[in-house]
């Protein structure tokens, strides 16, 4: 990775696909951007470096959906939570591995990037998901 | 202006709303300009409506855009400036702020706004991704989060933070269903059990299909005007007293609190600072309960009840009907169903009704001020306003 790589979220799919979870640090405020953005919301900088940011977190909230758009009713029903991660931001995702009695608020939970698969039309950004770590 | 009028509500209309099975939305939202007209004869609307603010969700339900000219064209109203406001299920209640603008700028002062979906014609799959569209994209409708699935993550950090339960949550569809029994304009005029609720499949859990509110057709507008010119068009003019809107993050997980709505908080500051009106003084309100426990969140966040005390709130009764605080009369977006589109302005058009003595079966006693929350995605946008009646 370089500074040349835009911070976009297109970019940070990119990263998922290779197997790094990263996100935009503002070079003048510091703030951490997960997503990352091309414009701090917070001192307006365009200034960023990439932060490799730990996967594990712990879940602090989540839901099972038993009814789903086309696309995903396969997968029905499939929990999806959303995840604090060690340094404090918070990421949505899928959970699998898991039954829905086991799913508890504080769980730890691992980012997961095996499971990921390509669309071939825009937009091509890979699934992550979380597993019991 | 603290707590004086910022325009005047002189007529309003609203359509059935259910399912109009060959009717498109235009077609249905004519059915609520009609009222709005016939309500108020002294009004010339070719001459007298100077601009029109229409709220609409989606292009995907009809493969219709450019709704605020198509609305304004079956509306009988071809020429006036005509724009459609999209905010998801907060687009009509943004059409009543911006249309508030327009008085306030001096531009415009007679405004209608209002707001249509039509939605029953497509099926429950394709109207759960056409809503999903309000939340975050890359995030959130990517990773098969839908929009009941938004509002059940918020229920689960509820329940936990909290100790709310399901049940609490299913007596807001009890009550709801109640009081749509006794609307004749609602989707759903049936009274449910708890037992109804609890035993309802599940689309999210904890929410189950009698968490929802419906999947509906229908359109609402209301007639503002500056307060100076009210008389002219009614002897019995609705005061709109405090306004507010606001937004927060696209995304839900990106928000400080779980269980709670900023934008809520924020808009309702600013329209009670407006209006110079404390919580406990509503007479009633209409809240946005696109699902049961949003209804709970909204008492909290509205400032009814304590963080964390919807739950008990619902279960003393006090927003039933004959209550300290009636919430959701008109049967909510739970019974009387919601065109996302219409929801906001319908919304206006039942505190019109109860603050003129016109809610029939459902009305009100005494009813004197009136506030509506209308909500756009997971909360992304909220709108407040606040309206007194001027008897």
């Amino acid at each position: 990775m370089s500074a040349n790589e835009p911070f976009t979220i297109e970019q940070f799919y990119k990263f998922i696909q290779q197997g790094k979870l990263l996100a935009g640090k503002c070079l003048k405020c510091g703030k951490i951007h997960l997503p990352p953005r091309p414009l701090c919301d917070n001192c307006y900088s365009k200034e960023f470096e990439w932060v490799t940011v730990s996967g594990k977190g712990k879940l602090i909230t989540y839901t099972v959906i038993n009814i789903a758009p086309q696309q995903f009713q396969d997968l029905t029903p499939y929990a999806v939570g959303i995840i604090q991660l060690e340094n404090g931001l918070k990421i949505p995702g899928m959970i699998q591995g898991i039954t829905q009695e086991q799913l508890k608020i504080g769980m730890p939970l691992l980012l997961d990037f095996g499971s990921c698969s390509t669309p071939q039309k825009w937009p091509q950004w890979p699934r992550y998901c979380f597993k019991p770590s | 202006m603290k707590g004086k009028p910022l325009v005047n509500i002189v007529s309003a209309g609203m359509s059935k709303f259910g399912k109009h099975d060959g009717l498109l939305a235009r077609e249905i939202f004519s059915q609520a300009a009609s009222e709005a007209y016939s309500r108020c004869p002294k009004l010339e609307p070719k001459s007298d409506i100077k601009a029109m603010f229409i709220g609409h969700m989606g292009e995907a339900y009809e493969h219709q855009g450019h709704t605020g000219s198509a609305v304004a064209d079956w509306a009988g109203l071809v020429g006036i400036p005509a724009t459609r406001t999209e905010a998801a299920c907060g687009s009509s209640g943004v059409a009543l702020r911006s249309g508030i603008y327009a008085v306030l700028s001096g531009l415009a002062d007679v405004v209608i706004v209002g707001g249509v979906e039509k939605m029953t014609h497509r099926t429950t799959a394709e109207v759960t991704e056409y809503l999903a569209m309000a939340s975050d994209y890359p995030f959130e409708q990517w990773h098969g989060i839908t929009f009941p699935g938004l509002f059940a993550l918020m229920a689960t950090a509820h329940m936990h933070a909290y100790g709310t339960t399901q049940e609490q949550m299913a007596q807001v569809a009890v009550k709801n269903h109640y009081h749509g029994s006794l609307n004749p304009k609602a989707h759903m005029q049936k009274e449910i059990t708890l037992e109804t609720v609890m035993t309802s499949r599940c689309v999210a859990w904890p929410l189950k299909l009698y968490d929802c509110s419906l999947i509906t057709d229908g359109a609402s507008c209301i007639i503002l005007a500056k307060p100076e010119l009210a008389a002219k068009y009614t002897d019995q003019p609705v005061q709109v007293v405090g306004s507010g809107q606001a937004s927060d993050t696209i995304g839900l997980y990106e928000r400080k609190s779980l269980t709670s709505l900023s934008a809520t908080i924020l808009a309702a500051k600013t329209a009670y600072e407006m209006a110079d009106v404390r919580p406990e003084q509503i007479s009633l309100a209409e809240v946005h309960d696109c699902f049961t426990f949003a209804e709970l969140m909204a008492y909290e966040d509205l400032g009814l009840c304590k963080p964390g005390e919807g739950g008990k709130l619902v279960e003393s009764g006090q927003t039933r009907l004959g209550g300290l605080i009636p919430i959701n009369t008109s049967g909510g977006l739970k019974a009387k169903g919601h065109p996302v589109g219409a929801t906001g302005t319908a919304q206006a058009y039942e505190v019109y009704l109860q603050l003129t003595n016109q809610a029939g079966k459902r009305q009100v006693k005494d009813a004197k001020i009136g506030l509506t929350h209308n909500v756009g995605g997971s909360g992304a946008t909220a709108a407040v306003h606040i309206y007194r009646s001027s008897s």
